[in-house]
C-alpha cells in the first residue's frame, strides 16, 4: 500500500505572525518555521499503515526551498523518500492553485492512499482534502478520527458536530486526519540520522507541466485588498477575589445584560 | 437583481442560527435564495422566510446524506450554472468549508473562508493569525464562495416568500465515491452547540480534572450556555476533543465567553478572540487571558465560580 502524506511548513504559532507590506502574503522571515501540526498526525497514520499492509510512505510538501527542513523532519519520523515542489512562480498561490500542483505531483509519484492533515494552522482554511478529491475524482475521506483498511477499502470514522460518520470507499482515495486520531511519533536518533540519506526529488512547474502564468498571486482566484492589525482590546477591569470575586462577576453580567 | 444562493445549513427540519446569520447578509447583495439539500425544508420554511429567502431551491432527495460532500457540491455547482448568481454564501462547518472547495474547483471561483463580515462589492473580512491581523479580501474569478464564521454577523428578520423551487437533480455516480455506512450519534444533552452559542463557558487547565469539568457545566447551565475546553484540558482527557476551542479546535464567536482556569496561550485566542465580550477567571494575575479580558476576576475559580452561580440562579428567581 504506497501511501503519499502532505506536509506543510508554517510559521509557529508561538511567534509572531505577519503579512508582508509589499504584496500582503504570508511573511515566511518573520516566524520561525515548522512543520504544520496536524500533517505529524498524517505522517503517523501513514506509518501505521504501511507497518500493518507494506509499501512506502512518500512526503509531498510545496513549499520554498526552505520547506527543505520540514521535509527531513517528516523524514526522520520514518517515512521512506520525499517530493519537494519548489518553484518561484508558486509565491503567493491560493488553495486552488495548491490543489492542482498538489494533483498532479501526487499521481506523478502514484499512490492508493493520500493523506493531508484537515487544516493548517497558518491559512486554517480547511479546504485543501475536498479540493484534491474533486481534481482527482477520487473519493473523499475528510476529518478522520480513526482509519481501517484491509488493503482494497478503507473505512473511516468522519468528526462530525453530532458524533461521527462512518464512512467507506474504494482506494484510491483521498484521507484528511483530525487531532488525536494517533499519537504522533518522535523521530529517533537513528531516525535523524537515516533520514539525512533518504531520497528527495525536488519538483518544478515545468516538471508537473503546469504553466507558471497560472500560478502564483497574479493567477489566484482570490485576493487581500488590504489588513490592519486587530485593534488592541479596551484594557477591562480585573479585580482580586477578596471572598466577593463570583458577586462582582455577577455584577458585570448583570450591567452587560447577559443574566 | 441577481440571486444571491445561500446553503441552508440544517439538522433535518430546523434550520440553524448561521443560516439567519447568511440570508441577512445576502440581502444587501441581490436576491436572497435559499438552498435546501436533503428532506426537511417544508418544516424548515417559515425560518427562511423569517429572514428574507425570496425562494428555496429544493433537492430532496434523503441520498445526499448517504455520500460526504461531493453530492452537494455538485448540486450547488449546477444551480450556480443555471441561475449565474452573484455570489454563494455557505457556513463554516467542515461541511460547508468542503462544499465551497470543491464548487471552487468545478466551477473555477475563489473561496474566501471564516468570513466574519461582509462590507461594499462583497469584500470579505477575515480574522487571521489568532485573530491578531484582520484581513479584507475578495473573489476576482468565477463566482464568489463564501463561507461564513457562525455568530460571526447578526441575523436580522425581514420578510421572504421563501416559495419553494422543487430541483429536478440527479447525483452522478462519480459522487459517490465515499459512502456513509453509518451515522452515530453521541449524546449532547440540552447545551447548545458550541459555534452558535450566544455564550461559551470554557474550562482549561485550571479545573484540574474531569469530574470538576461538571462546575464548569453548572455554569453554562445557569447561563444557558455551550461548554468549550482549552487544548489542555482535552489533551489531558478531561473533556472530548469535539468541545475544544482554538487553533486545530473550534472558532467561536460568542456575545459572551467566559475563560475558567485557562492561560490564554495564542492557539486558544485563535479561536476565541473575536468574541463580542470576554470575562475570565483565572487564579495566576500574570496569566496573558487577561489582556483580552473585559472583566477578569484573580482568584480561584472553585471559590469564585461557585458563587457566581449562586448569584445567577438568585437574579433568576
Amino acid at each position: 500500500m504506497n501511501i503519499v502524506v502532505c506536509v506543510k511548513q508554517v510559521p509557529d504559532t508561538g511567534s509572531e505572525r505577519k503579512l508582508r507590506e509589499s504584496d500582503s502574503t504570508l511573511d515566511r522571515d518573520a516566524a520561525d518555521p515548522w512543520m504544520n501540526e496536524l500533517d505529524e498526525y498524517g505522517i503517523e497514520e501513514g506509518l501505521r499503515l504501511t507497518e500493518a499492509h507494506g509499501g512506502e510512505v512518500t512526503i509531498l510538501s510545496v513549499g520554498p526551498e526552505k520547506a527543505a527542513e520540514t521535509i527531513r523532519k517528516a523524514l526522520s519520523m520514518g517515512a521512506d523518500k520525499a517530493v519537494h515542489v519548489s518553484d518561484p512562480a508558486l509565491h503567493g498561490s491560493d488553495a486552488l492553485i495548491t490543489s492542482r500542483v498538489i494533483a498532479a505531483a501526487a499521481q506523478r509519484v502514484g499512490f492508493d492512499l493520500l493523506i493531508l492533515g484537515s487544516e493548517s494552522t497558518d491559512a486554517r482554511m480547511g479546504v485543501l482534502a475536498a479540493m484534491v478529491a474533486e481534481r482527482l475524482g477520487l473519493p473523499q475521506l475528510s476529518y478522520a478520527t480513526k482509519v481501517a483498511t484491509d488493503g482494497s477499502t478503507v473505512t473511516i470514522n468522519r468528526l462530525a458536530d453530532y458524533g461521527y460518520d462512518t464512512v467507506e470507499a474504494t482506494l484510491p482515495a483521498v484521507l484528511s486526519v483530525v487531532e488525536k486520531i494517533n499519537e504522533p511519533r518522535y523521530p529517533s536518533f537513528k531516525g535523524i540520522m537515516a533520514a539525512k540519506k533518504k531520497p528527495v526529488e525536488t519538483l518544478t512547474l515545468a516538471d508537473l507541466e503546469i504553466d507558471p502564468a497560472q500560478a502564483g498571486l497574479a493567477a489566484s482566484a482570490s485576493e487581500v485588498v488590504s489588513w490592519a492589525a486587530r485593534p488592541p482590546r479596551q484594557a477591562g477591569t480585573i479585580v482580586p477575589d477578596e471572598g466577593d470575586g463570583g458577586d462582582k462577576a455577577a455584577d458585570f453580567l448583570a450591567t452587560r445584560k447577559f443574566i | 437583481m441577481a440571486e444571491i444562493l445561500v446553503l441552508a445549513e440544517h439538522a433535518g427540519e430546523t434550520v440553524k442560527k448561521v443560516t439567519g446569520e447568511m440570508l441577512t447578509a445576502a440581502r444587501a447583495y441581490g436576491e436572497p435564495v435559499a438552498v435546501w439539500v436533503a428532506p426537511g425544508a417544508e418544516g424548515g420554511r417559515s425560518r427562511l422566510a423569517e429572514f428574507g429567502a425570496v425562494k428555496v431551491y429544493v433537492a430532496a432527495s434523503s441520498e445526499f446524506d448517504d455520500y460526504v460532500v461531493a453530492p452537494r457540491a455538485e448540486l450547488l455547482a449546477s444551480l450556480i450554472e443555471q441561475h449565474a448568481p452573484a455570489a454563494v454564501l455557505v457556513a463554516g462547518s467542515p461541511e460547508g468549508r468542503e462544499t465551497a472547495a470543491r464548487v471552487a474547483i468545478k466551477t473555477g471561483s475563489g473561496v474566501l473562508t471564516d468570513v466574519t463580515g461582509l462590507g461594499d462589492a462583497l469584500t470579505a473580512e477575515q480574522s487571521i493569525f489568532g485573530g491578531g491581523i484582520t484581513v479584507q479580501s475578495k473573489v476576482r474569478s468565477g463566482t464568489p464562495l463564501i463561507v461564513v464564521r457562525p455568530n460571526a454577523i447578526a441575523a436580522v428578520p425581514a420578510d421572504g416568500a421563501a416559495e419553494l423551487v422543487s430541483v429536478d437533480f440527479t447525483i452522478s455516480d462519480a459522487a459517490k465515491g465515499a459512502k456513509v455506512t453509518g451515522r452515530v450519534e453521541q449524546e449532547r444533552g440540552e447545551r447548545p452547540e458550541l459555534t452558535e452559542a450566544a455564550i461559551v463557558v470554557s474550562g482549561g487547565r485550571g479545573v484540574g480534572s474531569g469530574e470538576n469539568f461538571a462546575l464548569i457545566e453548572r455554569l453554562a447551565d445557569a447561563l444557558g450556555a455551550a461548554v468549550g475546553a482549552s487544548r489542555a484540558a482535552t489533551d489531558a482527557g478531561w473533556y472530548p476533543h469535539k468541545f475544544q476551542v482554538g487553533q486545530t479546535g473550534k472558532t467561536v464567536s460568542p456575545q459572551l465567553y467566559i475563560a475558567c482556569g485557562i492561560s490564554g496561550a495564542i492557539q486558544h485566542r485563535a479561536g476565541m478572540q473575536t468574541a463580542k465580550t470576554i470575562m475570565v477567571i483565572n487564579k495566576d494575575p500574570e496569566a496573558p487571558i487577561f489582556e483580552l479580558a473585559d472583566f477578569g476576576v484573580v482568584g480561584d475559580l472553585f471559590k469564585v465560580v461557585p458563587q457566581l452561580i449562586e448569584d445567577i440562579e438568585k437574579r433568576a428567581v
